[in-house]
């Protein structure tokens, strides 16, 4: 398996040196600024940088690798000041900011010119103000992923209703456990329960009005929201002091069975392995059904951009191109690199079971609709209000009706 | 060396004008460029709406009025007046450590290096350290707790204790440099005085209070500056330990105005500046005093 | 002396003040002595909860090791030192010309100069960063060691002078009088006459700066980012992320990063405390 990807890979490398005249000659330096800072993903990165170095003999490709929380509050600084050619971001209303301000480079000529042949299903995450703004390299499914062989020891299954939820985790619980880790310091964790208590509870439909500010925070729909998930916190089902801890942090709870499950994307899959556990002890199952909804589900994209001030553009496209090949897609989406959905329509998703059930469940059971992610969908003014809001409230839940209402009045501020 | 007095050249009369010039000139402009000039730039910014890319515009006292509202800046606000007046905690446990080690048994000074230690490490790897102190398992502190049949307890998770928490972790550095000066200061009180104290009777916590504490007045004065100025500038520590959370119950006024300034959702320079001079006319009151204070000694001094 | 000398106690307090020492130390150290021994568990330890009892095996090598090969702890070491060295020359060069004009010489304006000086040096450094940050994009060493070292240069020129010019009013004037009587050239006093008399300051200023500049974090963060240009205070939050949850090679990386201004400290530390403590004892 390992070999034909390696195999296909240097053919491509091979013939996109044929095939792509204009860059078979590149020069000069391309500067790549990356938030890809946790081990899997670095290793991904790196290799990309040398593949492509390796494909252009006179073209020097740097790279730089910036921690991943923390490259969230310095891209605008690096975008401004001495921008690198390509960075990394997320797709749909996050890239608004940099798209507003100038900041990334419109390359709808790519899409236009059949440049990134394969991308018509995602380049809408990719659209906005009605131009495309960079590409996808990976995306990945969100559910939650558990302890196969303590479910079994307990006698659960996969629950499809919240109902079920509630009683597995009542019995969790009573063996002493926690039901779900989490780790909420860096706050987007929380967002994550939020989409699908939202989502579940309302509808996708609901879930995007409010993320546009169509709807209130103080609205029915969205109490009844914060109402199920209520439910669990005062059960104790999530691990205690969660705020302390980022969602690396709450991983060996999970490894060490005292939480049965953790709410996350598909990422988490290379941790959980490499801390140990075996695929008999992990599984995976969709967040079960609340309301009569169709499922809306995150998918998150992770993207690649040229800065509006990058020097070696015709490097940057070039590299744009070389990520999102079909085989290069293959490769770095596949169980030895990112363990994650493939972007590229063209490229195949490998056979491991995480990502073939996540496939499937976007492929047939998302027929809600397909959400980015909490900090992707609402603004970012909003998105970081709420965030600090839904941690307050699964640390205090009692200080609900300030919460919404100042993440209203935030609503009214920012949407005006 | 010329006779007459016209004969030397312009340069050779005025040296002693020209001279200090030439020396002050580049340290001047140094300080001119990046210190007193961006002090003035910043309440310019402040009076405007600016990404730091596009065109600012004018808004008056717009972003001064929207401070008033806003429940971060309240917060933060409350937040440094609890820095300052805990952070002045350090003066008095310098003092004590200082009276504590001013003593001669073997290996005293490398007792006294080893105190002072934490002040040389990095405000990062204290609050790091702090962090790792505080953490609700791993940590020493729920250790200790546990073995003294207390409960745990979530200093950095919880609202209500994090600022304690973080100015806690500031305060032993602090502390250290505190107690340096004090030691310092305590090698040069007068022997005399204190004998003639000893004869009129003074002991312990008279003799400290009314003998030896104005003796060491100096070193109160720079502990005290040293301080109020620490306790203003506290970032590291918030950055590293909690980021401003849980929900925001930490930040100050220089970690917020970063915040707003460099944030992921847009660059509000203007905003971010109006804090910044609403901390700068805080500090200013300081600065004000300690000047004062120094053109005194100053003047003294000349008489 | 005060209190009163330990040895004119009775032979039991003598003791007990002996003992006391060394334990308020180890107290005073913990959180740090937590740390170091954090960083030579091997990895089972935290997996088996074993965080405060024997280390199962010393892995001090291995977890170091990984520090220095395994990441860019090196890189950013390397950048502390670009940045600190240049740094610390640059402002104390500064200062000894400030602190000399504005020690010896009495013209107007002298002490206005001198106080700005003092009054820039205690403001909060956040009034700066708007337009500092934007001065350095402007002329592009945004994100360079260089842009770093020149604002830091300028910034502690403030400290150096204050500690500068206190330290020349202290010399013995008579010295320049008489170098002035012979006819000796004024920038002849300052090479020959002040500047060898200023040695221990420059001594002690040196080491305090390095520390101050190796310490800083704040400027880091505001005017670099990555590996190839931030100092350690900065990368060690990128290294901490690269091993997230490991504490015990959070904490090596920790100790790594503190030890040059440590070893800086104890090697000069006669002229750190002379630095440190200066008006404090006139």
């Amino acid at each position: 398996m390992f070999h034909k990807v390696a195999k296909t890979a240097a053919a491509f490398m091979l013939t996109s040196a044929l095939s792509l005249p204009a860059y078979a000659d590149l020069s000069g330096t391309l500067r790549i600024m990356s938030d890809m800072s946790n081990p899997a993903p670095r290793a991904i990165m790196e290799s990309l940088a040398s593949g492509f170095d390796a494909m252009h003999p006179n073209l020097k490709v740097e790279l730089e690798v910036v921690d991943r929380e923390a490259w969230k509050s310095q891209i605008r600084n690096a975008l401004t000041a001495n921008p690198p050619d390509v960075v990394n971001w997320y797709a749909a209303n996050r890239m608004g900011p940099y798209v507003n301000a100038g900041l990334f480079m419109d390359i709808s000529d790519m899409y236009a010119n059949g440049d990134l042949p394969g991308l018509d299903a995602v380049k809408g995450a990719l659209t906005l103000n009605g131009k495309q703004w960079g590409v996808p390299y990976t995306y990945y499914q969100w559910g939650i992923y558990y302890r196969e062989d303590i479910f079994k020891e307990l006698g659960l299954t996969e629950p499809t209703t919240f109902d079920q939820e509630v009683a597995n985790c009542q019995a969790i619980i009573n063996s002493g456990r926690k039901c779900y880790a989490i780790g909420s310091k860096f706050l987007w964790t929380a967002g994550g329960w939020f989409d699908y208590m939202n989502m579940r509870t309302n509808g996708f439909d609901s879930h995007m009005a409010l993320a546009r500010g169509e709807l209130s925070w103080t609205s029915d729909e969205v109490r009844a929201t914060f109402a199920n998930w209520r439910k669990l916190i005062d059960m104790g089902a999530f691990i205690d002091d969660h705020q302390s801890y980022n969602w690396q942090d709450a991983l060996p709870f999970v490894v060490k069975g005292e939480a049965t499950a953790y709410l996350m994307g598909n990422f988490v899959v290379p941790h959980l392995r490499s801390a140990g556990l075996t695929d008999a002890q992990l599984d995976f199952y969709q967040f079960p059904k609340i309301g009569d909804y169709p499922m809306g589900e995150d998918a998150p994209t992770d993207t690649f951009h040229i800065a509006s001030g990058a020097k070696n553009v015709e490097a940057a496209k070039a590299f744009l191109q070389y990520v999102t090949s079909p085989e290069v897609q293959t490769k770095i989406n596949g169980p030895d690199g990112l363990g994650q959905l493939p972007i590229n329509a063209n490229a195949s998703v490998s056979d491991d079971e995480f990502i073939v059930q996540g496939f499937d469940m976007l492929s047939k059971n998302a027929q809600g609709g397909v959400a980015q992610f909490f900090d992707r969908d609402f603004p970012a003014e909003m998105a970081s209000a709420g965030m600090e809001g839904l941690q307050e409230f699964m640390v205090f839940p009692d200080n609900l009706d300030d919460i919404l209402n100042r993440l209203e009045k935030a609503r009214q501020r920012i949407y005006k | 060396m010329s006779l007459a007095v016209d004969e030397r050249s312009w340069l050779q009369r005025h040296r002693m004008t020209v001279t200090p010039l030439l020396f002050l000139l580049p340290g001047v402009l140094f300080f001119l460029v990046y210190v007193i000039n961006p002090i003035i730039q910043s309440f310019n910014i402040s009076l405007y709406e600016w990404d730091g890319l596009g065109t600012a515009t004018f808004v008056g006292f717009g972003n001064y009025e929207e401070l008033i509202d806003d429940r971060a800046f309240e917060i933060s606000l409350w937040n440094n007046l609890k820095w300052l007046a805990l952070y002045l905690l350090a003066i008095p446990a310098g003092l004590l450590i200082a009276l504590f080690l001013n003593q001669n048994i073997i290996g005293i000074r490398i007792y006294k290096s080893l105190f002072f230690f934490p002040f040389v490490i990095s405000q990062v790897v204290v609050g790091l350290v702090f962090s790792w102190f505080y953490l609700p398992r791993e940590g020493l502190l729920n250790a200790a707790l546990t073995l003294f049949g207390f409960d745990t307890i979530n200093v950095l998770g919880d609202p209500k204790m994090a600022t304690y928490g973080i100015i806690a972790a500031g305060l032993w550095p602090q502390t250290a440099y505190c107690m340096i000066l004090y030691l310092t200061g305590l090698n040069a009180v007068n022997p005399e005085q204190i004998e003639a104290g000893r004869l009129d009777g003074a002991k312990g916590v008279r003799m400290l209070w009314y003998v030896i504490l104005p003796q060491l007045r100096p070193a109160t004065f720079i502990a005290f500056v040293v301080t109020i100025i620490g306790a203003l500038r506290s970032f590291d520590l918030i950055s590293i330990m909690t980021n401003g959370g849980p929900f925001g119950s930490t930040r100050v006024l220089s970690f917020y105005m970063f915040e707003k300034a460099l944030s992921e959702y847009g660059f509000r320079m203007g905003y971010g500046s109006a804090i910044a001079v609403v901390l700068f006319l805080i500090m200013l009151v300081f600065i004000i005093y300690f000047l004062w204070s120094m053109y005194r000694d100053e003047r003294a001094a000349r008489h | 002396m005060f209190p009163t000398p330990i040895e004119k106690r009775s032979k039991g307090t003598q003791i007990a003040y002996q003992t006391m020492v060394p334990v308020a130390l180890i107290l005073w150290l913990l959180p740090l002595i937590a740390v170091a021994s954090f960083s030579v568990r091997p990895l089972a330890d935290f997996t088996n909860g074993n965080y405060w009892g024997m280390p199962s095996t010393v892995e001090f090598l291995t977890n170091y090791g990984r520090v220095f090969y395994d990441s860019d702890m090196p890189r950013y070491m390397l950048n502390s030192v670009l940045i600190t060295v240049p740094t610390v020359i640059g402002a104390v060069a500064l200062s000894c010309m400030t602190g000399f004009a504005l020690g010896i010489y009495r013209f107007k304006g002298n002490l206005l100069i001198f106080f700005m000086f003092i009054a820039g040096n205690f403001v909060p450094f956040q009034i700066l960063m708007v337009p500092v940050r934007d001065l350095t994009v402007s002329v592009g060493l945004y994100d360079t060691k260089l842009g770093l070292i020149m604002f830091h240069i300028a910034f502690q020129t403030g400290f150096c002078t204050l500690f500068m010019r206190n330290f020349i009013r202290a010399l013995p004037f008579e010295l320049i009088e008489a170098a002035r009587v012979e006819g000796v050239a004024e920038w002849r006093i300052f090479w020959f006459v002040v500047l060898p008399l200023m040695r221990p300051a420059i001594a002690a200023l040196s080491v305090l700066i390095f520390t101050f500049i190796w310490n800083d974090y704040f400027w880091a963060i505001v005017l670099t980012q990555g590996p190839d240009a931030q100092p350690v205070t900065a990368g060690i939050t990128s290294f901490n992320s690269q091993y997230v949850a490991q504490y015990h090679l959070m904490s090596a990386g920790s100790i790594v990063a503190a030890v040059p201004p440590v070893v800086m400290f104890f090697m000069m530390q006669k002229h750190f405390i002379a630095g440190l403590t200066l008006g404090a004892v006139k």
